[in-house]
């Protein structure tokens, strides 16, 4: 393992790891927000979900560096006496995963639907595509917002397991169809060369050369997006919590937090809505900056 | 005794027409490119047949009818008595396959850049179930990697880490792991250097003579061509003008666009050499000159040849489409 | 006086792992008119040869050393505004695809009075003029009307002619030619090298003709100078350095060539490669593939010295040496 890392420091890639600050710096603070939502139970410094530790009498306290905050909650509470700091680690860790899960489902429709696209050509192609171009042609919350709608009234008693259900395929189908694009061009590319010639000649069949010989081929530019997705997914989910159809108030995600916090910012109480806000574009800033610097590291003609 | 490999008539047609609506809209009829237009050849086992032509001229078309890329519009194959392209289709197709291997021209897209290349010169050997451990998949890969002048270590390499010429080697290697009888060769060491070259072809003329091979040899280059074959064909615009054993063809070409080809090509032996070198250039694949394709740029072009299709005929033990050689013109 | 001298001339090529020497120390010279093949395999650094004498150097490599000198006038530590006036108008070059030296956007008539009017006093009409006897003297027909015609209206072989053309527009005393002919089709290769040949004797244009293809060396160039990792291992004229090459990369090369006037069971072949930029052996560099290799060999690099007609780098030759090269 310490040899694999050493030479993934020392390779192209980790080099120019290296030698970008900013690639560095948001990769820490990503990495910071990661491990804080992961192991929010243990790292954050109060439950906010546990009803027992709660104290009304605690609600509404700005932060800790303003004369009526206490040490005993350095972001302040809300207007149930939940601590904001533990608030927003919790908060994270729901945006974080459904940020994550939708990506990575939208990588597999999109990488499956864009490799059958490339390879097969013809009809399936040409179906496979216009299907993109319909997708394109709605903006995505609107798309997220008419699926979590729908699946709102067909469930209006969901529970929770269900919302985050509904809310995570609807963020997939708004971001599969980039995938499918680029993967669909590469496809396109590397189906000609002679490499997969070489294994038709040889006998193998249509799918195995797919998966085995054009799929490692064309996943360079999906990491990219891929990391860039998670940004603009975390974003979406935000949206849609503050319309009040994505993550229910029960494990509120960033965006729920922060639509709860608008109704007491114009009485003054304004730190319960803009921490939640500056935590969002924290994490969502650092994964940008990340995957910027990942397409010009992979990038060979910039090297 | 019949030729292990037979070609009859083959011919590729490619509908190159614009998109149905372009068509409808701008009232153009359906684009054809004719890249194959009735080529018959054989080959005898343990013999290296040449191809040679310019662009456009479907030498590459024919190579990949020869392997079952395409499957021709027209003609057929016959591949040790047996109709390749209707057996490719039933369950003994990959068993055929296994008999007729292909090497590429370009040796840096021919290899999957993210596979090792044990892995890639065991993938045919694994496909035809041709071993059953991985010991015996280890040790045969060795073998192979060795049979072509690259050591057993080799292996455990990416393909970036190799120069082009050992990249050809390593397919070599790949193409010979099914034990084939035939190979189709598509401009193999076009595009190495001139010392690798000479190390490429040695090699393959040494495989030919351990193993018993019979090649289909595609080039541009003659004098490579010269060296490997031992009977030619002359390849213009999807046709073959003159089909000949090499001593008869170098010595005596007869077919006006074989002896412009042999005239062309720069010679180390004439230093400062004035010519004048034939006018013209390939036409357009896709409206060819009517009768001969060659007539516009044939000093021998009479009438006929501008509205007749000259066929391949057997004239003193060589086969020539020209008129002007049988009407004894030449 | 020659028209082009290279002495000593360094390029390198930094990068994180350390520097890479591309061109160690070459020299040579360029007569007005005369046409010296630059032959060498991938990686001997003919194409940067090319370059750095253009100006067209990609960074980061750079010149590090050494002179190159255009009728006595040095040129190497340019900067990008001056060599961009020399580069048309005393130095053209041809370079090997035909399709991306053009603008597909503009027709080719406007490219050549563009370049013609960049570099000589002439009018618009002047300029048309001009432009259209230089697609005749290239071999065009009806260039009248060609004259307005776009880049993809044109073959590849009828490209080169008007690459050629745009070459010669300002009518430079020396033109660089990278593998002019290697995209083109074999009777097409000999059409262009009999047009380069004559068009620039009528010019009174000198050539630097890289390639890899020594037929075409033969049939066109005076001279020949061969290059092996990065150096130059024997130059002299073409007819001596085929028929009696006096440095033994030259013979195997040579030998190695199929030759398409005489049958031969195998082909003369140099076992192994050359080396990398980053591995090249102390010594001559061309010491583990020589077959008459010595002791010195190994050890001291040889520069070029007298050789029989050619001057090759071969301490074969050393007792042949009386003075020290230029």
């Amino acid at each position: 393992m310490k040899q694999w890392l050493a030479r993934l420091g020392d390779s192209d890639i980790g080099h120019s790891f290296r030698n970008s600050p900013v690639a560095m710096a948001a990769a820490a603070v990503a990495l910071i927000c990661i491990f804080c939502s992961l192991f929010a139970n243990g790292v954050a410094p109060h439950n906010p979900f546990d009803l027992s530790t709660l104290e009304l009498s605690d609600a509404r306290l700005p932060p800790a560096w303003d004369a009526l905050g206490s040490s005993k909650y350095l972001l302040g509470t809300d207007d149930q006496g939940r601590d904001i700091l533990s608030a927003l680690m919790f908060g994270a860790r729901i945006s974080l995963a459904v940020g994550f899960a939708s990506v990575i489902l939208s990588v597999l429709l999109g990488v499956t639907l864009g490799l059958l696209a490339g390879f097969l050509g013809g009809w399936v192609d040409a179906v496979l595509m216009r299907l993109c171009d319909v997708m394109l042609s709605f903006p995505a919350i609107l798309v997220a917002l008419l699926i979590a709608g729908v699946g709102r009234a067909l469930f209006p008693n969901a529970q929770e397991g269900l919302a985050f259900f509904v809310l995570i395929v609807s963020i997939t189908l708004t971001g599969w169809v980039q995938y499918a694009r680029t993967v669909r061009g590469s496809t396109l590319v590397e189906r000609n060369k002679e490499y997969v010639q070489a294994a038709r000649v040889t006998g193998v069949s249509g799918l195995r050369i797919m998966r085995r010989h054009v799929l490692p081929n064309v996943l360079g530019p999906v990491l990219v997006l891929a990391t860039i997705q998670v940004a603009t997914a975390i974003i979406i989910e935000a949206t849609l919590s503050f319309l009040g159809v994505g993550a229910p108030p029960t494990s509120p995600s960033l965006g729920t937090l922060i639509r709860v916090g608008n109704n007491y910012l114009f009485s003054g109480e304004w730190w319960i809505t803009v921490f939640p806000g500056l935590m969002l574009v924290l994490i969502s800033l650092s994964v940008n900056l990340l995957g910027d610097w990942l397409r010009d590291a992979l990038n060979p003609k910039l090297r | 005794m019949t030729a292990l490999v037979q070609a009859n008539d083959l011919a590729m047609t490619f509908d190159v027409s614009a998109p149905w609506l372009n068509r409808v809209l701008e009232r153009k009829p359906r684009t054809l490119l004719h890249a194959v237009d009735g080529v018959s050849f054989e080959i005898e086992k343990g013999k290296t047949l040449a191809l040679v032509g310019e662009s456009g001229c479907g030498k590459s078309t024919v190579a990949r009818l020869l392997v079952g890329l395409y499957e021709p519009s027209r003609g057929n194959l016959q591949f040790d008595g047996l109709d390749a392209h209707a057996v490719f289709k039933t369950h003994q197709g990959l068993q055929l396959r296994s008999r007729i291997q292909m090497i590429f021209q370009d040796p840096y897209a021919s290899l999957n850049p993210r596979w090792l290349v044990q892995d890639i010169v065991a993938e045919p050997l694994i496909e035809h179930g041709l071993v059953h451990t991985p010991a015996t998949l280890k040790e045969r890969v060795g073998e192979l990697l060795t049979a072509v002048g690259l050591s057993v270590f080799d292996g455990a390499k990416y393909p970036h880490q190799f120069s082009g010429g050992q990249r050809q080697r390593i397919s070599i290697a790949r193409a010979l792991a099914t034990h084939p009888e035939f190979l189709v060769c598509d401009e193999p060491t076009s595009a190495l250097d001139v010392s690798v070259q000479a190390q490429v072809l040695n090699l393959m003329k040494d495989l030919q003579r351990k193993l018993g091979l019979t090649y289909l040899f595609i080039s541009h280059n003659l004098a490579v061509v010269r060296h490997v074959s031992d009977q030619v064909g002359v390849m213009y615009l999807g046709r073959l003008v003159e089909l000949a054993d090499k001593h008869a063809l170098f010595a005596n070409p007869r077919h006006p666009y074989t002896r412009m080809l042999l005239d062309a090509i720069p010679k180390m032996t004439d230093t400062g050499r004035a010519r004048t070198p034939v006018q013209g250039e390939v036409p357009n694949p896709l409206n060819p000159p009517a009768g001969c394709a060659f007539n516009p740029r044939c000093p021998h072009a009479n009438e006929r040849c501008r509205n007749e299709r000259p066929l391949l005929l057997t004239i003193s033990g060589i086969q020539i489409a020209c008129h002007a050689v049988q009407e004894g013109r030449i | 006086m020659s028209l082009l001298q290279v002495k000593n001339l360094v390029v390198e090529f930094p990068n994180r792992r350390g520097t890479l020497r591309a061109l160690d120390d070459i020299s040579f010279e360029i007569a007005p008119g005369e046409i010296l093949g630059v032959v060498g395999e991938s990686g001997a650094g003919k194409s940067i040869t090319g370059a750095a004498i253009i100006g067209l150097l990609e960074p980061p490599g750079r010149i590090a050393g050494g002179q190159i000198l255009l009728e006595g006038e040095r040129i190497d530590q340019y900067g990008f505004e001056q060599m961009r006036h020399i580069r048309g108008k005393r130095i053209g070059a041809i370079f090997q695809d035909p399709l991306t030296s053009l603008n597909p956007l503009h027709t080719i008539g406007h490219q050549l009075i563009e370049t013609i009017r960049m570099h000589l006093p002439l009018n618009e009409k002047e300029a048309r003029e001009r432009a259209i006897s230089l697609l005749k003297d290239t071999g065009i027909p009806a260039p009248d009307q060609r004259i307005d015609h776009y880049p993809h209206q044109f073959s590849g072989g009828m490209r080169q002619r008007v690459v050629i053309a745009l070459a010669l527009a300002a009518e430079p005393k020396l033109i660089v030619a990278d593998e002019p002919t290697t995209a083109l089709d074999v009777s097409i290769q000999a059409q262009i090298i009999t047009l380069l040949k004559g068009i620039c004797h009528q010019h009174q244009a000198a050539v630097m003709l890289i390639t890899h293809d020594m037929g075409v060396i033969a049939e066109t160039c005076d001279r020949v100078a061969v290059l092996y990792a990065g150096r130059i291992v024997e130059i002299g004229p073409v007819h001596e350095l085929i028929n009696r090459p006096a440095h033994p990369y030259t013979a195997g090369l040579m030998a190695a060539i199929p030759d398409i006037s005489q049958d031969r069971e195998r082909l003369n072949q140099i076992d192994g490669a050359m080396p990398r930029l980053n591995a090249i052996p102390v010594g001559c560099a061309y010491n583990p593939r020589c077959p008459q290799v010595f002791d010195k060999c190994r050890s001291q690099r040889p520069d070029l010295m007298p050789a029989g007609r050619t001057r090759a780098a071969c301490w074969l030759h050393e007792t042949q040496t009386q003075q020290v090269p230029a």
